[in-house]
């Protein structure tokens, strides 16, 4: 209908301010790439916690010196115990067959280490994962037994990093929303201001308040969203040159799963229309002071 | 229309209790200050009084919800003193733009706009831009936006007032001629030569107050 005449009127409207416009923006897409990578990374969280709390065992690793009686007398305990939901057996060559395949890309790291170097261990799957401590204290007394290590309590250590990079990513969207929203309603109010006597015309002649706050509530919305674009082009960025790029290593070992283009591209909707929404409010309430009836 | 009894807000009005009926041209006159503005800001909404109604077209416009005012105000005319024109569009943009508010087709503009421009004596001036209009040409564009919709009641305030005495007596021809069409014209005046001229009714204030009402008045 008059969608080409509106479409230019908003972009002379950003132009004019074309500072202000460019404030409001860079904060919008700051604030929208740092929720980005939050959600991001909570996804990826539970993901990784999904994928690997049935898959992580306690691991019960004998010394280098012990016996077989002593690695029989643990096994028949650990085949009785009510405790335990399956076991498995892992011999030192079997260990080390697993090391070198693991550590292949450091060749260094697999020659100083000796077939004798790694320990054969238990690895056992609780029949309650969380709360293994019983199971740990149990068997960490038996003879042989170097160490019980729960597989589960070292990646929550990692876990734990995780969700503080995402609490700290939140608090920077947050912050930054705030500066965006303040940013929003103060270019709003400047292109009200600078249009009042167009304004006064139009109520005047009895423009509806819908018609009269449209031109500068779509400037808004037409902001945020260019914000949501500039978000998204940055956390594709991320992904390309700092996940699939210098840390690539980091998530193809078997720690971090990798987070999927699939999440990365759902972020744009859910960003553009977060941007969408909060601007089109705050600038819906910005104006409800501004152009009294 | 009807219009009792109203106090506004720094009593700039007061005690003020008026009929108007269809199809009259009632001038309001009176030294500045007198509350003769104040007038058309209450017909219009634009304030409200403290006590007292106003009805204007059968509607009470004091207790009128805020968001019906604009579909009222779309019902009237309203000239002024500064022409008020958007400076960025052109005459006939100006015109269409009463009946853009109004949400009619550009089809329908693109009818009716000429033809009261040409009503106004505007002919060929349809594409000029405010700045490029003389005073007068500027209010007979602001004279055929405030008609072009057939208002029942047509509000000026003042609208001579930057005006030359020959250019005033054009525009108030032409207000005559629309106030023969039926619709009712509500004027505030300085000028007393257009007042004697007219000698239409009159409504004398002072101080706020109504000091006299007249039918076939002069000024003073």
């Amino acid at each position: 209908m008059r969608a080409k005449y509106v479409l230019s009127e908003v972009l002379v409207g950003l132009w004019r301010n074309v500072t202000m416009t460019i404030a409001m923006i860079v904060t919008m897409a700051v604030s929208l790439a740092m929720l980005g990578a939050s959600l991001l990374l909570y996804f990826q969280v539970s993901d990784m916690e999904d994928y690997y709390y049935t898959k992580l065992e306690v691991s019960i690793f004998f010394d280098k010196e012990a016996t077989q009686p002593q690695i029989d007398a643990v096994r028949a305990e650990l085949e009785s115990d009510p405790l335990i939901a399956e076991l498995k057996f892992e011999t030192k060559d079997e260990a080390y067959n697993r090391f070198r395949e693991m550590f292949k890309e450091a060749p260094d790291l697999v020659n100083a280490a000796q077939p004798e170097s790694l320990p054969a261990s238990f690895r056992v799957k609780p029949t309650d994962p969380d709360n293994s401590q019983a199971l740990i204290e149990k068997y960490k007394a038996k003879d042989g037994v170097a160490n019980v290590v729960d597989q589960r309590k070292v990646l929550e250590k990692i876990f734990e990093i995780f969700g503080g990079m995402q609490k700290l990513a939140l608090v920077i969207a947050i912050v930054q929303g705030l500066a965006a929203l303040l940013l929003v309603a103060n270019t709003i109010q400047v292109a009200a201001f600078s249009k009042r006597r167009e304004v006064a015309i139009m109520k005047l002649v009895g423009a509806s308040n819908w018609f009269v706050q449209a031109p500068f509530v779509l400037e808004a919305v037409f902001a945020g969203i260019i914000g949501a674009i500039m978000a998204y082009l940055t956390l594709i960025g991320v992904k390309i040159f700092i996940i699939d790029g210098t840390f690539k290593s980091l998530f193809q070992s078997t720690v971090l799963t990798p987070i999927p283009w699939s999440n990365v591209h759902l972020m744009f909707p859910i960003l553009a229309g977060i941007a969408g929404v909060v601007s089109a409010v705050t600038g819906w309430i910005t104006l409800r002071f501004q152009i009294k009836v | 229309m009807t219009k009792k009894y109203a106090r506004a807000s720094r009593p700039s009005i007061e005690d003020i209790n008026v009929s108007i009926d269809k199809g009259e041209f009632v001038f309001f006159i009176g030294p500045t200050g007198a509350g003769k503005s104040t007038i058309i800001k209450l017909l219009l909404r634009e304030e409200t009084p403290d006590k007292g109604k106003i009805w204007v077209n059968d509607k009470e416009v004091v207790a009128m919800r805020s968001w019906r005012v604009p579909a009222f105000r779309r019902s009237l005319g309203c000239v002024f003193q500064d022409f008020r024109l958007l400076p960025t569009r052109t005459a006939a943009e100006n015109v269409a733009f009463a009946l853009e508010v109004i949400g009619k087709s550009k089809a329908v503009a693109r009818r009716v706009v000429p033809e009261v421009l040409e009503l106004v004596g505007l002919g060929g001036k349809e594409h000029r831009y405010p700045h490029e209009l003389s005073g007068g040409e500027q209010q007979r564009v602001a004279i055929a936006r405030a008609f072009v919709n057939r208002p029942l009641v047509l509000l000026a305030d003042e609208p001579t007032g930057n005006l030359d005495p020959d250019t005033s007596v054009e525009i108030m021809r032409l207000l005559d001629r629309i106030n023969r069409t039926g619709t009712t014209i509500v004027m505030v005046a300085h000028d007393s030569n257009i007042v004697n001229q007219m000698r239409r009714r009159v409504i004398e204030m002072e101080g706020g107050h109504v000091v006299r009402d007249q039918s076939r008045g002069v000024y003073g």
